[in-house]
Parts: structure tokens; sequence; C-alpha cells
């Protein structure tokens, strides 16, 4: 009801605004006697731009402090004695007056005082509502009488345009890249509020990843060294680098090379369809299948192998990302031009020559980049190790025992009963910063590498 | 039996004269071309009905035509005349291309080079190729020479590879421009040095024939007159055959030229002939810039 009205409106106001801007614009240039310097389109947009903007603004800043303000008003409405509760209860309070003012979800009677509040706070919302929507309409219907002022002949109506459609741009990336910011640094603060519990240096370099629980009240008493759940997580991505990576990029070298077009349009989709596959379908096929299968081979080898353990997530993860680094380097052996391929074969190399001694070295760095997105992307894979890595932080070099991961952990220490106050819940923050740091430096240097790649054919 | 004899009658009227000699003084059927400038040479490479599809669509229409040793053979026509990939198919590069089939019958030396049981590695190591754009690998200039001979197994040592660079680097006439700086990468020299390069590279592993396809079209006239130098000189003792665009390039550099369009050979014989006195109209249109 609320959006469907406020929707309207402002549709309303856009088809009028750009109805009348390029009515007016037009009529000021009849067909073949004078020119506009901008087409009637561009002054119906301006119009528009320029009516809903400032609608646009009050309803923005209505989201972002009607809250706050019928907040204040409730409060003023309460009777002291209610208001001299603690916070806790206070917020029960404001949040049941809130139920019976919207009639949903109201437990027991409601008191006389309650009854009252709820009633002043809906009229007080009908009445800010009324107040929003007219201060909108009103500020609207104002912008487009200036605009429909400014019209003129040579109104650079197409300029002012492109500049609005440049600033909206802008804005999008930069909403891309405050929001990264905003995650650091809140990985940040929580990750410096853990670090006044327990130092850096036993975080960092700590052996034993013993956390304890924040509801039996050990306090900082736990143990919080990295290093374990660091090399589960290193174990179990080589493993799947191991798996992934000759797999993927034979497969590109038939897919690019030998295979022929009939054969590449299909296989290609299918490789695709694994990369479609949800992680935790994977977990699970890891769990059920993978593992008993490997524990098995163990058994009747003599080697133990357990079923939930680095070894069969790392497998898994492998079969996960086959179809990133497959199709990664099946681009980038694409680029690789074809003269090269020509003036090796006119040479009388084979093709298995030309792929090992001009194709692949000719693609290598971006390969290389291939290989490091691929290893940031394991790094960070979670739910394939929850389920099939065993969970069981411990230094061991051992591949078919269990081992937990950063990934793994953050999960543990942040599902059920939470305190973030505890450093049993703040240590996902540290962890989550580490991981973070790790990836991106993975990152950075694999787009490094793929660029310079570029450069060289260009 | 009527029918087969049919058949037979049918196939030796076919329009193998679609392809004009010169003059009517040489017979195109025998294996051998005399003509005044390469009369001496015997013939190293014989093209008979050559054709070439790709998938449905037919680029190249029977054509037969002899490549005399030691000379210089040129192809010229307007662009999508069928030059280069006639030129292709003597190494049968058209293999590499998906969907491309070659029917007739080329042979080098009296052997058939479409013969299942001949290796192509082989062949392609007996006829050389330059490519239109210098496309030296992203190697040293050193290792690109050594490059072919590598593949092949030419060297037994060290001593022997280094010979084999120097020799083939100084046949291109590169080696004095190179010498010092054989261990640099081959693609930071200019384009003209790249080419012959890959001229270079070709020569390493001692070709018989070598293609050429246009070989100066990405290059400027001062590297394009180095080249054409380089091509007089190892015509000595190379089988070369080049494709260009420049008229005068094919008139500077060849000894016999071939003429085609459309997919047609239209017209063959020595060089100053073709030049001077043409013995189709459509030749003659083409030589003096009426189009193409």
């Amino acid at each position: 009801m609320n959006t469907a009205i406020i929707a309207t409106l402002l549709l309303v106001l856009l088809g009028l605004a750009y109805q009348t801007g390029w009515s007016r614009s037009r009529r000021l240039a009849p067909a073949g006697e004078t020119k506009l310097h901008s087409r009637p389109v561009y002054h119906g947009a301006l119009a528009a731009i320029w009516t809903l903007v400032p609608a646009l603004l009050i309803f923005a800043l209505w989201a972002l402090f009607g809250e706050t303000a019928s907040r204040a008003y409730l409060l003023a409405q309460l009777p002291p004695d209610v208001l001299a509760l603690g916070s806790a209860e206070l917020e029960s309070t404001l949040r049941r007056i809130r139920q019976i003012e919207s009639g949903f979800g109201v437990v027991g009677d409601a008191l006389p005082w309650e009854n009252q509040a709820a009633q002043a706070l809906r009229e007080f919302s009908t009445l800010t509502y009324a107040a929003v929507i007219a201060a909108a309409a009103g500020t609207g219907a104002l912008a487009l009488w200036l605009a429909n002022r400014r019209i003129s002949l040579r109104l650079r109506a197409r300029n002012e345009v492109e500049r609005v459609v440049s600033a909206a741009m802008i804005t999008c990336s930069v909403v891309a890249i405050l929001t990264t910011a905003g995650i650091v640094a809140s990985l940040l603060f929580e990750a410096l509020r853990f670090f006044s519990f327990v130092s850096p240096i036993d975080f960092f370099f700590g052996t034993v990843w013993n956390p304890g629980f924040s509801t039996t009240g050990q306090g900082a008493a736990g143990e919080y060294g990295l290093l374990p759940l660091l090399w589960g997580t290193l174990m179990v991505a080589s493993i799947a680098i191991l798996v992934a990576l000759p797999i993927g990029l034979m497969t590109a070298i038939y897919l690019t090379q030998y295979a022929s077009q009939r054969t590449r349009s299909t296989v290609k989709p299918v490789i695709e369809i694994l990369a479609g596959i949800p992680t935790i379908v994977y977990g699970f096929f890891a769990l059920v299948t993978v593992g008993p299968f490997l524990a098995g081979v163990g058994d009747t080898l003599g080697i133990d192998i357990r079923a939930t353990s680095a070894l069969t997530a790392g497998i898994v993860m492998g079969i996960m990302i086959i179809p990133f680094i497959s199709s990664l380097s099946d681009d980038i052996i694409r680029q690789v031009p074809r003269a090269m391929r020509d003036g090796s074969l006119g040479l009388g190399a084979t093709q298995s020559e030309t792929i090992k001694r001009v194709i692949l070295p000719a693609a290598l760095p971006g390969i290389v980049g291939a290989f490091l997105l691929a290893v940031s992307r394991a790094i960070g894979e979670t739910m394939i190790v929850v389920l099939a890595a065993g969970n069981s932080p411990f230094l061991r070099l051992n591949p078919g025992e269990p081992v937990s991961t950063v990934t793994v952990t953050i999960v543990n220490q942040l599902t059920g009963d939470t305190d973030f106050a505890s450093p049993q819940s703040l240590v996902a923050f540290a962890l989550g910063l580490t991981l973070f740091i790790m990836t991106l430096i993975l990152n950075v240097a694999a787009l490094y590498i793929v660029r310079r790649y570029r450069e060289q054919y260009e | 039996m009527n029918e087969n004899t049919q058949l037979e009658a049918r196939e030796m009227h076919m329009p193998t004269e679609k392809i004009v000699a010169r003059s009517d003084l040489y017979e195109m059927e025998s294996s051998t071309v005399r003509t005044p400038d390469a009369e001496q040479r015997p013939v190293r490479v014989t093209a008979r009905n050559v054709s070439v599809f790709y998938g449905p669509k037919q680029s190249l229409f029977d054509v037969s035509i002899d490549i005399p040793e030691k000379a210089v053979t040129a192809f010229i026509g307007p662009s999508g005349c069928g030059k280069s990939t006639f030129l292709r198919c003597f190494n049968r590069m058209n293999d590499t291309i998906e969907g491309c089939r070659v029917t007739g019958k080329i042979s080098l030396d009296g052997g058939d080079i479409y013969d299942p049981a001949l290796d192509v590695v082989e062949l392609r190591a007996r006829v050389g190729m330059v490519f239109q754009k210098p496309n030296p690998f992203p190697k040293s200039i050193y290792e690109n020479v050594a490059y072919g001979p590598r593949i092949h197994g030419l060297a037994r040592s060290k001593a022997d590879m280094d010979a084999i660079v120097e020799s083939s680097l100084q046949k291109a006439s590169l080696w004095n421009e190179v010498k010092d700086r054989l261990h640099e990468p081959g693609t930071g020299l200019s384009g003209g040095q790249q080419q012959r390069l890959c001229i270079a590279r070709a020569i390493a592993v001692s070709p018989e024939v070598i293609l050429m396809d246009e070989p100066c079209s990405a290059l400027d006239p001062i590297a394009t007159a180095r080249i054409e130098e380089l091509i007089d000189e190892l015509k000595q003792n190379y089988t070369i055959v080049i494709v260009t665009h420049s008229m005068q390039q094919a008139a500077r550099v060849s000894q016999r030229t071939a003429f085609f369009h459309l997919g047609n050979l239209v017209e063959e014989g020595p060089t100053d002939l073709i030049f001077t006195s043409p013995g189709e109209k459509r030749t003659q249109d083409y030589i003096t810039g009426r189009y193409g």
C-alpha cells in the first residue's frame, strides 16, 4: 500500500514531467524554422530529472529519519514509570505498542495507556505519511514548473542530461567501493576488539586452537592459535588444486586445440554445469559418496583414511574448481595468436609439441593468474569443508585425517548462541580478516599477472 | 561397360585446359614445363586439379601448376582469389583449418603429399613456410631459430646447434644485426628483422621448398626491399613460392608468375611475359590496375 502509493506518485510525476518538457520544447521550435540546441527527448528527460530528484530526496530523508522521529514521538507519549524501566524492557514495551498499533501479533490484553500510546502513534504515522507525500508532490510540482520555465531554444539539455547520467554511474561504482570499505572496516574494528582480549602474537603464531565456550564464563581463557586452522586451509586448498589444475588445464587444452567445433559446443556447457552446482550439494556428495569411497579404498590398501578428512574435502573441492580453471585457461589459450600456432606447425612440430613449447609458454602468465584465482576460491570455500573435512583443529601432516579450516571455524564460532562481546565470537572477525587479506593478496597478484599478460599481444 | 567407357571419355574431356599456358608452345600436360627462363630447371612440385572446399563452399577450382626448382614462383591476384589457400596446400597447412577439404593431387619430387601414409611432420620439414605477419615465438632469438632443429633432432650437440643457428641467421642476412643479442626476445626486433628471423627459422630445418605468404605485407618499403634482396639470394638454394599482393614485387623477385582470379588459375608463365604481354584479358586488366 505504502510503497504502491509512493511508486505511483513518482511514476505520475515522471510521466508528467517528461511529457511537458518534451511538448514544450517542441512547441518552441516548430518544424523547419528554428533549431533547438537539444532534441525534445533531452528536454523531456531533463524535466523528469528535475522533478524526480527533489521528490526522491524527500522520500530518502523520510526513510532515514522517519523511524527515529516516530520513536521520539512514542517515547514522549509513555507514562514516566515506563520510561524509568531498563533499556531491554523499554524496547519490548515499544515493540508491543507498535504491534498494537499495526494490529498484528498482539499477545494478551492491551492496557489503557498502551492503547492510548498506540492510538497516538497511529495518528502520528498517518499524519507524517500524508505530510511526506504532500511535500514530495509539492516540491515535485514546483521543480517541474521551474524546469519548464528554463526550457528555451539554447538550453543545453543534452549536456545536462549526460552529466546527470555520468553522475549516476559514478554513484553506482562508489556504492560498490564503499561497501567493500565498510566490510573491511567492520572486520577490522571487531578484529581489533578481539585483539584487546588476545595478543596478536598468540593468535598468529599459536599452535593450539581451543577457544572454550563463552557460556562457561571462561572469558579469555581459551587458546586461539591460528596455525592449525591455517594449516588445514592450506592442506585442503592444495589438494583441491592438485586435483583441479591438471584436469582443468588438460580440459582447456583439449577443448581449444583438439576438439572439433561440435564437440566443444556440447562439452563446454556440460563442464560449466559443474560450476552451477551449489556448494552444499558438493558437500553432501563428499560426505555421502566420496568420503566412504576413499575410506574403502584406504581399507583395501591398508592405509587409514577417515571418511571425513582433508583428502575428501580437498578432492571434492578440486572437482568444484575444475570448470573455473578450465574456462579461464580456455579463454587464455584462445588468446594466443593463431599465428604462433601456425608458425610452429609450419615448421613441422606436432600438435603436442606446439602446445608444450609454444602455446603453453605463451599462455603461462595467464594460466598462473587463473591458478591464483582458483586458489583464492579454494581458500574461501566453506560448505564443502564444513561437511567433509571433519572439523578437527589440530596440526596434522596426514591428509587422511580430519582437519579444520579457517572458514569452518568461523561458522562454528558464529552459530548457536553467541555473545558478541566475548573473544569466542570476536575471533571469527580476526579469522575473517586473515582470510580476506590472504585472498586479497592472491587476487591482486592474479589480476596483475593477467594484465601484464594481456599487454603482450595487444 | 558402356557406361564405363562413357565415363572415361568424359573424364578425358574434362576441361583441364581452363588453365591457359602462356602460349601454345608449352604443353601443359607434360610434367616439365619448358619455358625460356626456367627451361633447364627440373620441376620440383606439381599440382594437378587441386580444388579446396571450406565446408560446402569451394574456394579453389581445379588448379594445376608446375613449380620449377631453385626459382621464385609468384602467385598474384586480387584478395580472396585463392592464392593463399592454394599456397597452404603445399605444406598441408589447410589441414589445421576445421572443415577444409582438398581434392586433386600435389606431388613433391614425384611423391604424393596427400598420401595417407605420408607423415605431415616430415612434409613440413621439407616445405617451410613464412607467414604474412612476422610471428616469432615469444622466446629468445636463438631459441626461435633453434626451435625447428630441436623438434626434428637435427643437432647432436650444443656446438652443432650453435652452428645451425649461426648459418641460418647468416643465410637470412640477420646475423650481423643480432649476433650480440642472441638471447634477447625475438619479439623485440623490428618488423623487418622479425620477418627475417622467421625466414631464418624456416631455413634452420633445411627445407627444399619455402612458401611465403605475403611476407612483406606488414613491412615498410625499406624492410620490404631487404626481404626481396634476401629472396633473390635464397633462390640459389631453395625452391620458393611467394604469394604477393604487389605486382611490382612479383615482377621484381619472381621468375614465374601465376595469376589467380575468383579461385581459378587464369594464367601462368614466365614473369616477364606475363607482365609484358599477358594472354588473357583478365590478367591484362589486373596488371594494368583496372581492378584488384
